[in-house]
């Protein structure tokens, strides 16, 4: 389908439910109330490493309003986690703790405050471990063990895969750059503290409403951990406020408000506080990074050779996810012939890190573009130019077996470098004000599940009722970036309908087919590919049945405007209701199925399904800056993003989740920590935790950049993430174009730069950032050959095709 | 001990039995079932739980019922006349100034409390009165637009230069 013939899509319409956010009707979590519904709360452990010698609950039973009291002994022994890989987690721990906020028991009462109180006459009797609180000290101390199983004692997981000979790259290179970076772990902080509503009936069927991003995830894990069959539990996923990969993970407070309930025959809910979503985490781990690149005279890469050490935290979670995808999108890029890389995750006594809205991807980013910038400068190259020359090609494989469709990447910096005035500032900014620009790529959706199997990643059902009406069931969850709307305007485009004939029933394991979930920006491609295919099936039913009456051929047959036409003869047909009725009177019930799983193209080699994705979107990113040469303080004053996302099928919701990803890097690389002294979390407040408001976040210029995908559903890839990654480097750049100094950590805090420039002026070179490594050796590499280049051959394997 | 508190919410007389350390916010949410106050941090941080009392925004995690009896409370229920949205609803709706919509409710009366006080607010002063008010999805671009738009029409409408029913109709004002 050619663009001009599109009624819905390219349209910036609101979203379906935008209504119903604005007057306050819709119905998060929290906002479920029930009949005789009573309240949880989760006793935490107040040490970050210790056995549990001795649980007694006595005092806490006997507290008038309490209903019913759980340790980890009323629940299966089984430990769970989210990978296959890393079943690490218990939902009420049972013999040790292994940070500050692990649960350890629960409490139904009357209500929250009752509760509350049953958690504080609980007596626990503790055994305190060594606490391990950094990479340095978790592998300096062998002997304290967090975990007993890893790689290595305290060593969750280490890699290495090598494609190519980078050291004869090096050789070659005119420049060999190393350096060394730091990224400091950020938390998600989502308006919405996570929420859960249990009931357990007394027929003993579960049924879980969540703020959650990954129903599906949680309703096989709950199987598990709760011994019980998962055709039995329904999960229902409630919309999400505010995800950003914080809410994919099963989490205590799920598991245990499902277990008070089945013990108190109540609907029981527990809602985090806030203190409690800082603990509860999995978000951007704190990376320390090593990358040496070689360079040609006029700024190619010869190779890369990259390193990362990622602080783990206390738990699994999507941690071996988070290390290989520090090494897996840089040869996206640029051309990159040979690559190696090598990563390690050490688990540490603090809240486990996980997926954060680029999960993995930024902290590599950050060094990368860096360290690309400091090469510009030492060849004597425009940043921006360098970038451009050495543009990935498109529709071949990458030195890692990545393979890549479009790329606008080079639309994307020249319409930033012009929209921005980058070659006028670049001469004529004045001291204390500079101009920074990076570039990134980021997944369409990662092309393997988390659990192996040859099932669809999405499913959806499209149904119509002889009303004219079409309800769109899909397992996807609707987090605030628009899923639900997105299914409504591409069924409505298949249809010839408006998205008004058309509801949306999202995230219920009883009545939607499966979606994986909202993570690695997957749903508008996937769950919108299965929906084009749902909707045509149906089409196909209506253009039949209308063709028998109107005596014509289906071929001739055109939807649009709610009716069904012959395309060259428009006064011949019937209004869409009326399609729909004669399809049902031959067909007999019109619901069709849509499935969608991503070609297999993963590389073959062990760690070859971090990376695969359908397709890459690519962005571009200047910022201009002004640092205060007293204080240091850095303040953004405009940004320029160009983002390529294949074809924005609504131009504002697209432009909604750019914005939204810019905002969130600039607090990354300007003020966000999440970070502990003695075990606790400094500054679990949304007061102390700093987050940029209105005042803090400049003009946003977005740039759409569309050139269809043959991957994305008509033709679109991704928004939400990959605009975040490039706007933290150029910050990092400009802060250097501004006053000279490199601060190779995030945040670049007003300290850092007054620090970076009084060591420039007595005579230290101006830069602030690691200066050591650990002493750690990684394994042998696996050696796999480098297939840049390589034509992206045609997919071979196109499961659901047709 | 509960006390016997008579509230006057989006115009009605609501009595409520309730213990008197309760706070607005647990009222509101918990006793009146009015849902559509949020809550971010219950420690009044982050903006999410605003309601106007007599106008005025305040934070309804930090507000004693008892304090705001025989004042006017208004809450995102109250926004609407009867079937109309309050052309600020209208707007964050239209331009996508909703995306989770948590930290909605709070920000659109804030925004209401600005725009009573100031019709015709510069973008600065709408960064300054939405200050204390967190979004996590937005980057505020969309939501600072939407105030701008709303401000815009509920001008002309009182100008009698639109039409009140015009939304999306009053092409000048979408493309400034």
């Amino acid at each position: 389908m050619k663009k001009d013939v599109f009624s819905i899509v390219g349209q910036s319409l609101p979203k379906i439910d935008a209504w119903a956010k604005v007057v306050g009707e819709t119905k998060f979590a929290d906002d479920l109330l029930m009949s005789r519904m009573a309240h949880g709360k989760l006793l935490r452990s107040p040490h970050p490493h210790a056995l549990i010698k001795r649980i007694d609950t006595t005092r806490a039973r006997a507290l008038p309003g309490v209903y019913a009291v759980i340790t980890g002994q009323d629940l299966p022994r089984v430990k769970f986690g989210i990978l296959p890989v890393s079943q690490d987690e218990e939902a009420l721990c049972t013999d040790k703790v292994r940070m500050v906020g692990d649960p350890i028991a629960a409490v139904a009462a009357v209500d929250e405050e009752t509760a509350e109180r049953g958690t504080r006459l609980i007596d626990v009797e503790y055994e305190p471990l060594r606490p391990l609180m950094s990479i340095e000290e978790s592998l300096g101390h062998p002997e304290v063990r967090i975990h007993e199983y890893g790689d290595r004692p305290n060593v969750h997981k280490a890699v290495a895969l090598q494609f190519g000979d980078v050291e004869a790259a090096f050789a070659h290179a005119h420049l060999v750059r190393e350096d060394v970076f730091f990224f400091e772990g950020n938390t998600h902080l989502p308006m919405e503290q996570h929420s859960a509503v249990a009931q357990w009936g007394p027929d003993g069927k579960l049924t879980l409403w969540s703020s959650t991003q990954t129903p599906h995830y949680v309703h096989r894990l709950l199987s598990k951990i709760l011994d019980m069959p998962q055709a039995h539990i329904r999960v229902v996923a409630a919309p999400v406020g505010g995800g950003f990969g914080g809410k994919l993970d099963p989490f205590a407070h799920e598991i245990a408000a499902c277990k008070l309930s089945q013990v108190c025959g109540r609907p029981v809910k527990i809602t985090l506080n806030r203190e409690e979503v800082f603990y509860t985490h999995r978000g951007r781990h704190p990376v320390l990074m090593w990358i040496k690149t070689g360079f040609t005279r006029d700024g190619a890469i010869t190779g890369m050779h990259f390193r990362s050490w990622l602080d783990g935290g206390a738990y699994g979670s999507y941690g071996v996810a988070s290390t290989f995808y520090t090494g897996a999108l840089q040869t996206v890029t640029y051309k990159i012939p040979v690559y190696k890389f090598e990563g390690a995750r050490v688990f540490t006594n603090k809240p486990p890190c996980g997926p954060k809205r680029g999960h993995g991807t930024p902290q590599p980013r950050f060094a990368m573009e860096c360290q690309i910038d400091k090469a510009a400068e030492q060849l004597g190259l425009d940043p921006a130019d360098m970038r451009r020359r050495n543009l990935a090609e498109p529709f071949v494989k990458t030195a890692n077996h990545l393979t890549v469709t479009t790329i606008g990447l080079g639309e994307c910096i020249d319409r930033v470098v012009e929209a921005s005035g980058w070659r006028e500032k670049r001469e004529s900014l004045p001291p204390g004000k500079g101009i920074g620009i990076a570039c990134s790529s980021y997944l369409t959706g990662a092309g393997t599940a988390i659990y192996w199997n040859d099932m669809p990643h999405s499913g959806v059902v499209v149904r119509a009722d002889r009303s004219g009406l079409v309800a769109v069931l899909c397992g996807a969850t609707d987090i605030g970036q628009g899923s639900d709307s997105i299914l409504a305007y591409l069924v409505a485009e298949v249809l010839g309908i408006d998205p008004k004939d058309i509801r949306v029933h999202p995230a219920d394991t009883d009545l939607t087919p499966v979606d994986l979930g909202s993570y690695s920006s997957r749903v508008t491609l996937m769950a919108g590919n299965a929906a084009i295919q749902a909707a045509e099936r149906l089409r196909a039913r209506l253009f039949e049945a209308v063709a028998r009456k109107l005596e014509t051929t289906p071929d001739r047959l055109s939807a649009a405007e709610r009716r069904v036409f012959v395309a060259d003869d428009p006064e011949r047909g019937v209004d869409f209701a009326q399609a729909v009725v004669l399809a049902e009177s031959v067909f007999g019930v019109l619901a069709f199925p849509g499935s969608y799983a991503p070609p297999k193209r993963a590389g073959k080699y062990k760690g070859g399904g971090v990376g695969p994705s359908p397709c890459y979107s690519y962005s571009a990113c200047v910022v201009e800056v002004s640092v205060d040469r007293e204080t240091g303080e850095v303040t953004p004053t405009e940004v320029w993003i160009a983002h390529d996302v294949g074809r924005a099928l609504n131009p504002l919701l697209v432009e909604g989740q750019v914005e939204g990803s810019i905002y969130m890097g600039l607090g990354e690389v300007l003020m966000e920590e999440q970070i502990f002294r003695k075990g606790v979390h400094k500054i679990p407040s949304l007061l102390d935790y700093k987050s940029p408001t209105t005042l803090e976040t400049p003009e946003i210029h977005t740039i759409l950049v569309e050139g269809a995908d043959p991957e994305g559903p008509f033709g679109a890839k991704e928004a939400g993430q990959g605009p975040l990654l490039p706007v933290i480097p150029a910050v990092a750049n400009a802060v250097y174009d501004a006053v000279g100094v490199r601060i190779d950590e995030t945040p670049i805090t007003a300290e850092k730069v007054v620090k970076a420039m009084e060591g420039k002026r007595q005579g230290k070179p101006g830069r602030l950032g690691p200066e050591r490594l650990p002493v750690f050796t990684f394994p042998e590499p696996k050696v796999v050959e480098s297939a840049f280049g390589l034509p992206a051959e045609d997919v071979s394997v196109r499961p659901f095709a047709s | 001990m509960k006390t016997l508190l008579a509230l006057r919410i989006n115009g009605e007389e609501r009595d409520v039995l309730a213990a008197a350390h309760k706070t607005l916010l647990e009222v509101l949410r918990e006793e009146l079932n009015l849902t559509g106050t949020k809550h971010g941090c219950e420690l009044g941080e982050c903006g999410t739980c605003t309601v106007l009392v007599d106008g005025a925004p305040v934070l309804s995690c930090l507000a004693l019922p008892v304090e705001c009896q025989g004042r006017e409370i208004k809450t995102v229920e109250g926004m609407a006349t009867g079937g109309d949205l309050h052309p600020l609803q209208q707007a964050f709706a239209e331009l996508g100034a909703a995306q989770c919509g948590y930290c909605t409710p709070g920000i659109l009366l804030t925004a209401e409390a600005l725009l009573e006080e100031t019709p015709v607010p510069t973008r600065d002063e709408i960064r300054h009165a939405l200050a204390g008010n967190l979004c996590r999805c937005t980057g505020y671009t969309k939501i600072l637009d939407a105030v701008e738009l709303a401000a815009l029409r509920m001008r002309r409408r009182l100008l009698g230069e639109v039409h009140p029913k015009a939304s999306r109709a009053d092409s000048e004002v979408d493309q400034r």
